[in-house]
């Protein structure tokens, strides 16, 4: 029969294309949704006398009517120019993407890691040792790790650094701030402690399932080491829920490390992105928004298309037929 | 004798030994009477259960998930029961209990009435003078005016020549190593040779410094040590016990989890902010669960550009920036004075939440249509509806019970995420994340206005989760008990 | 499981564990603090809360973009460690009614080692009132000779009244007498530009650290958005001797206090602003604290407008009446030193030849709780019988929340009055104080300039500042009257008397006078700090390990 290349380029570009649509509506929603909010970006503290008011409208465009300033706003999109800030009046927002969301990447991939790595080792140990101490204590610490607040544990984590720092006389690890390795440990692990703990369950609860299935059984009665069997069939198998769930979950670590970002100190995308939605900052918000958009959808995207390669059975091509 | 018994009286009769070889050696003609049919073919060796009674049993088995329940419960009873017990208002303000641990009942007595402070300028001193700061000596005194107590401690000095001005401060501990404590005054004119401190006193020593400067600080102060008792003056005590005069004492009723900044029980606070948390954590998965399960069954089920169409519209809800749309939604909604903001809250969590539910919904739809028995039913004649209302949903009901539980700590944390950064409840409603968010800030020095709130946070969540556990372990119809 | 394959997990797993933890965690000691030897520089590290929009001084608004400029850049004069105006580029002047000459130093150069010249000033100054430009704080150059019409694009920005009679000599002509003038010659809105370096970087002035030309103690060596930014002591400075500090650092640009406070504590930066909340800890810590009254006064800020419940005078005297400041300061706003809220001009505030407060005393009002109750029945007859719930509008901080519940619960508890907490984040806050959607909002003011006109023109009917929406014609008069007269005694009994209209009528309720602690490591010694000029004043400070 013919090969499968094709079915599955066909499927790839469909789901872009439809990627690019979701991306269109979201930025028009969010076009919408930020000019029926009260409230304008060049507003401040100090009122301002209505010349100069006029002077600043003028100046960014303000003062057309609402559907010029859409039209113009799709233009730039199309030209790949998000405008510049407002509140950072000579940074242009794509510098502002560009500087910044590397170090919210790095960030996200370092928390990803160790989430994932963590979780499935973790919840490996769970499984073998089911019942046991091991067991128990890291379920409890699995437990907390999902019901604490992710900015109690950023505050208590540096606070504890802080300490060890001032008991051991020397900067065993930085308290804030980013530049190198040492810099990136303790922000990556608590903005990934949430991630790693519900990985570790999910882990567990997917080796559990397959320890019944039969063709674990069928291998143990082939006479396979133990090793092998947990190696190539249990963990692959168990492997697939966690892969379904990295998907957005990356989207969702390197976008969402607003309370991280804060409190270690770091200069990446969520803080800019909160503070440009409280200073009602126009075109940071369309240009992140959209640039999220595309980013979410992107992953979802691939997520699907792997699992179609890990998973023989599933066929996301075929599902579509 | 009769050959086959009937089944009541237990099975396996004709392998019973002794009886029936004796029946077989003498045949009689009522041996050939025809057998009664007994009706009950088989017997049932236990009660039919159907799979909500297996799985209930099998819930009951597990001591963790019983134990979470109890807690949930423990948490719905504090609740709406607990108000009418501990009857205390969570707004009452009472100021001079800012930040107090958690504390039983106890009275404080009324203090006198104090005249107006009155500023002590020494004259035939220069106000104004040029000499360096750092070169100035101590005031060669420090004494007390009247009695210090937590209403008022009064400073006077005597006035250092070449001085500008003074600056006193306050420590816990006796000054070392050049640290004096907490600036608690500036003194501007050199001949002006006394202080008031009323700023938060509390009923403990405290050792007060005073230096000279001018434009920068002389580094000798002189240190004196005072010790203060418990009260509270007359204007204070007449907002708590009307008419209270010098003499009498107030009583402070106790608090078992503490006070917060502004002197507000906690314990009355937590359980009004048990209303605001538990009512959104539950209703908002729920509601979201609900339209996620519309949408996902239909979805799973009509297959082909439905499908599509109703999936691309989930992704495109989960790609929308969750604060802008937060906002967006309390706008819309009015959340403004007066109202507590929960529903705008609530709407705008359901709206951007419900997609995990439809895509799992929609996953699990698309696995049983296929399955034999539904393929089966199908064959028979049945009609979508038909299929999808007892066939379909009760068995991905399971799995959507499972994952409700499992939203529940997540809309709770949202709204203290939100609650974090400014954007919950409008004050001055209280939530378990509002009030995590204010007690951060102590978290060091007070640290009961934290652990409280978060502690029942995690209560919940734990309870919720460990629930969770259970329900799945208790409705997976693999495990089901063979006995 | 076989045991042995368990045993195999186990040790890969304690290996991996271990490997991390190793490679993670061996401190590789360095000394906190700086380096000991005396050749090498003197560096001092800060933290601030918030990255400057841009460092143009004709755009400028806020008080970081105040402090840097205030460290890179010099104007005609500047401010001595005891807040008095000296002179800077400008070493002599003359100021006369209605114009001033200003005489610019020779040795004053740019870094490039070109001089400052008085050309450089007439192009900034044309710059910031020309409408292109499109500046918030246009405003400020008002009282030079025609540069309200300029901003209107009324008129060129040529027709400026200031010009270079030569290199080194400003002629400015003012609109009409202005008292404070040579206040205003410090302030950041003032500062020279140089026209050749603006032109040759349309749009990019002053956006990067290769963009800024400093004539002040320090160059910008270095600027990383959202992440750092370096000063450089300007070796060309004209006064570059008096300069201790040799760089200022500032690795960390944060929101939230305590990382703020954690660096501090771990040594990493050498000044920091404490929180109300975070006292006890500092005492605890026993950090060097200090204290500063920034010039700051708060007050609540009534809704005049018609149909308002506030716009009732007998219901805004009865909550004057039950209001203790007092109780307010030492209890909800928990910083020491804090002054209780008296009028609009703070006691710091200098008049003729000493404080203001001095010169033209007011007595505080006392609480009276049955002239209040006598009020508010006033008040109720003349709203029709019964008082409506009032909006207080507040912002979204937690301080401000707590502080809202305070006012709400003490207007419940003293007057029976229903107070609705309308709680907006800033945008919205705005926009509804624009539109009049409140009945009572917490506000306050900074000084721009050091005079009580500062304040006093908050609650004129043409200050768009005035949220309220106040009308008083005769309080409209006498400020118009101390902003034209050149008699400076005139001025000051003008607004001595406008205050007093404004207390007599409660326009506002002020309820404080603002004090910042802050601490500062034992290193750094010298601190100055300003309630009109860029703040905190690094150019007198010394470090010494």
């Amino acid at each position: 029969m013919r090969s499968g290349a094709t079915p599955m380029l066909r499927y790839t570009l469909k789901r872009l294309g439809a990627g690019l649509l979701t991306v269109y509506v979201i930025a028009t929603a969010t076009f919408a949704a930020m000019h029926v909010v009260p409230g304008d970006p060049i507003s401040g503290a100090k009122a301002m006398r209505p010349e100069i008011r006029a002077n600043l409208e003028k100046k960014y465009g303000l003062d057309k009517p609402i559907l010029v300033q859409y039209g113009v706003f799709l233009g730039n999109v199309l030209r790949g120019d998000f405008g510049i800030s407002f509140t950072q009046q000579n940074r242009s927002v794509n510098d502002i993407i560009r500087a910044h969301f590397p170090v919210s990447a790095t960030l996200g991939v370092l928390a990803i890691l160790v989430a994932g790595a963590g979780g499935v080792l973790l919840g490996s140990l769970t499984a073998l040792f089911r019942g046991k101490l091991a067991d128990r204590t890291v379920m409890f610490l699995v437990i907390l790790g999902i019901s604490v607040p992710s900015f109690v544990f950023a505050a208590l984590g540096q606070f504890i650094v802080t300490k060890a720092n001032a008991r051991v006389g020397a900067t065993i690890l930085p308290v804030a701030g980013w530049g190198t390795l040492r810099h990136m440990l303790l922000p990556a692990l608590v903005l990934g402690l949430g991630t790693m703990a519900f990985l570790t369950r999910l882990m567990r609860s997917s080796l559990l399932e397959i320890v019944h299935q039969d063709y674990i059984r069928t291998a143990k009665a082939k006479g396979l080491p133990p090793a092998r069997i947990f190696l190539s069939h249990q963990l692959r198998n168990a492997v697939l829920p966690v892969v379904t769930f990295l998907g957005p979950a990356i989207a969702a670590v390197t976008t969402g490390g607003f309370v991280v970002e804060t409190v270690f100190v770091i200069p990446g995308l969520g803080r800019y992105f909160v503070q440009a939605v409280q200073q009602l900052d126009y075109t940071v918000i369309m240009g992140l928004t959209v640039f999220y958009g595309a980013f979410l959808v992107l992953m979802v995207i691939l997520v699907d298309i792997v699992y179609g390669f890990i998973d023989p059975r599933i066929s996301v091509a075929q599902a579509e037929a | 004798m009769t050959l086959a018994r009937p089944a009541e009286e237990g099975q396996g009769t004709l392998l019973r030994g002794g009886d029936g070889a004796e029946a077989a050696r003498q045949l009689r003609p009522e041996d050939f009477t025809p057998a009664p049919r007994s009706v009950a073919a088989q017997r049932l060796s236990r009660p039919s259960l159907s799979y909500w009674k297996d799985a209930w049993l099998r819930l009951r088995k597990n001591r963790q998930a019983l134990a979470s329940l109890a807690i949930v419960c423990a948490i719905l009873a504090f609740t709406l029961a607990g108000p009418l017990l501990w009857r205390v208002d969570p707004s009452a303000q009472v100021l001079t209990r800012i930040s107090e641990g958690p504390s039983l009942t106890r009275t404080v007595p009324v203090l006198p009435e104090l005249d107006p402070f009155e500023e002590l300028v020494v004259p035939g001193i220069d106000p104004s003078p040029t000499a360096d700061g750092a070169s100035l000596p101590p005031p060669a005194s420090l004494q007390w005016i009247g009695e210090p107590s937590v209403q008022s401690v009064r400073l006077r000095w005597a006035p250092v020549a070449g001085a500008a001005g003074y600056l006193v401060y306050r420590a816990r501990e006796k000054p070392a190593g050049g640290y004096l404590g907490l600036p608690v005054g500036t003194v501007d004119g050199g001949n002006v040779a006394s202080f008031e401190d009323t700023f938060d006193l509390e009923p403990r020593s405290y050792w007060y410094s005073v230096v000279a400067r001018n434009v920068t600080e002389s580094p000798k102060p002189i240190t004196r040590e005072v010790k203060l008792s418990p009260g509270i003056s007359v204007a204070d005590a007449q907002t708590l016990k009307a008419g209270a005069r010098p003499g009498d004492t107030i009583r402070y009723p106790a608090r078992p989890f503490g006070t917060d900044a502004l002197g507000r029980d906690l314990l009355a606070r937590l359980m009004a902010g048990a209303r605001v948390s538990l009512f959104i954590g539950f209703c908002a998965p729920l509601l979201a669960m609900l339209i996620g399960v519309l949408i996902g069954g239909a979805s799973g089920f009509a297959g082909g550009k439905v499908d599509q169409w109703l999936m691309r519209f989930t992704d495109f809800v989960l790609a929308l920036p969750f604060l802008l749309f937060m906002i967006l939604f309390k706008v819309a909604l009015g959340a403004g004075p007066g109202k507590s903001g929960i529903a705008a809250m609530l709407i705008a969590l359901v709206a951007l939440s419900w997609t995990g539910a439809a895509r799992l919904t929609r996953g699990q739809v698309l696995q049983l249509r296929e399955s034999e028995f539904v393929q089966a039913s199908r064959l028979l004649g049945a009609r979508p509806f038909y299929l999808l209302l007892r066939h379909l949903l009760p068995n991905t009901l399971g799995v959507i019970l499972v994952s409700f539980t499992f939203a529940i700590p997540g809309a709770i944390f949202t709204e203290a995420f939100l609650s974090f950064i400014g954007m919950g409840v409008e004050p001055p409603t209280p939530s378990w994340g509002s009030m995590c968010n204010d007690g951060i800030q102590t978290f060091l020095t007070h640290p009961h206005e934290l652990l409280f709130p978060a502690a029942f946070i995690s209560a919940t969540v734990l309870a919720f989760n460990l629930l969770g556990d259970g329900l799945r372990d208790a409705l997976d119809p693999r495990m089901r008990s063979l006995e | 499981m076989r045991a042995g394959a368990t045993m195999a997990w186990k040790r890969a797993g304690w290996a991996l564990a271990v490997c991390a933890a190793v490679c993670a965690l061996v401190p590789i000691p360095f000394a906190a603090s700086g380096p000991s030897s005396p050749t090498a520089p003197r560096v001092l590290r800060l933290v601030i809360t918030q990255e400057p929009p841009q460092l143009d001084s004709t755009r400028a608004t806020d008080t970081v973009s105040g402090f840097l400029l205030g460290h890179l850049m010099e104007g005609l004069t500047r401010y001595g460690q005891n807040g008095q105006i000296v002179p800077g580029i400008a070493g002599r002047w003359e100021i006369r009614d209605r114009s001033a000459t200003f005489h610019l130093r020779r040795n004053a150069t740019w870094a490039d080692g070109k001089p400052v010249t008085a050309h450089d000033f007439v192009f900034a100054w044309r710059t910031l009132v020309d409408p292109r430009t499109a500046s918030e704080y246009a405003f400020i150059m008002y009282p030079v000779k025609n540069a309200a019409a300029i901003n209107a694009g009324k008129l060129p920005p040529s027709a400026l009244g200031a010009s270079a009679f030569d290199d080194h000599t400003l002629e400015v002509a003012l609109e009409r007498p202005c008292g404070y003038f040579l206040g205003l010659t410090a302030f950041p809105s003032f500062m020279p530009v140089r026209e050749d370096f603006y032109v040759a970087r349309p749009n990019r002035f002053a956006a990067d650290a290769g963009d800024l030309l400093s004539d002040g103690p320090y160059v910008l060596a270095r600027w990383e958005h959202g992440a750092e930014m370096t000063l450089e002591k300007n070796p060309r400075y004209w006064d570059a001797g008096r300069i201790q500090i040799d760089r200022i650092e500032i690795p960390y640009i944060t929101t939230d206090s305590n990382a703020r406070y954690n660096l501090f504590v771990d040594g990493k930066v050498d000044t920091l602003g404490l929180d109300k909340e975070q006292l006890d800890r500092a005492q605890a810590d026993q950090l060097r604290m200090k204290a500063f009254a920034d010039g700051s006064v708060f007050y609540l800020d009534f809704n005049h407008r018609r149909g308002r419940a506030t716009a009732s005078f007998h219901l805004r005297k009865a909550i004057q009446l039950v209001f203790n400041p007092a109780e307010y300061v030492s209890r909800v706003v928990g910083i020491p030193g804090t002054r209780p809220g008296i009028s609009l001009i703070p006691q710091w505030v200098p008049g003729l030849k000493d404080r203001f407060r001095k010169e033209y005393p007011l007595r505080p009002v006392r609480q009276d709780a049955a002239e209040a109750a006598r009020q508010l029945a006033l008040a109720r007859k003349e709203l029709g019988g019964r008082i409506p719930p009032l909006v207080f509008l507040t912002d979204d901080g937690a301080a401000a929340a707590r502080h809202a519940e305070y006012f709400q619960q003490l207007l419940k508890a003293r007057l029976g009055l229903d107070v609705r907490i309308d709680k907006q984040i800033f945008k919205q806050r705005l926009a509804k104080m624009r539109d009049g959607d409140f009945d009572i909002v917490a506000a306050g003011w900074g000084p721009d300039f050091a005079d009580p006109m500062t304040f006093a023109e908050l609650l004129t009917s043409w200050n768009e500042n005035n949220r309220g929406m106040y009308r008083n014609a005769r309080y409209d008069e006498l400020i118009r009257l101390a902003q034209s007269a050149a008699e400076p005694r005139t001025r000051m009994d003008a607004m001595a008397a406008a205050e007093r209209i404004a207390l007599d009528e409660v326009a506002i309720l002020p309820t404080y006078e603002r004090v910042i602690i802050y601490a500062h490591q034992p290193r750094v010694a010298g601190i100055v700090r300003h309630v009109v000029g860029p703040d905190p004043d690094f150019t007198f400070a010394t470090i010494h390990e």
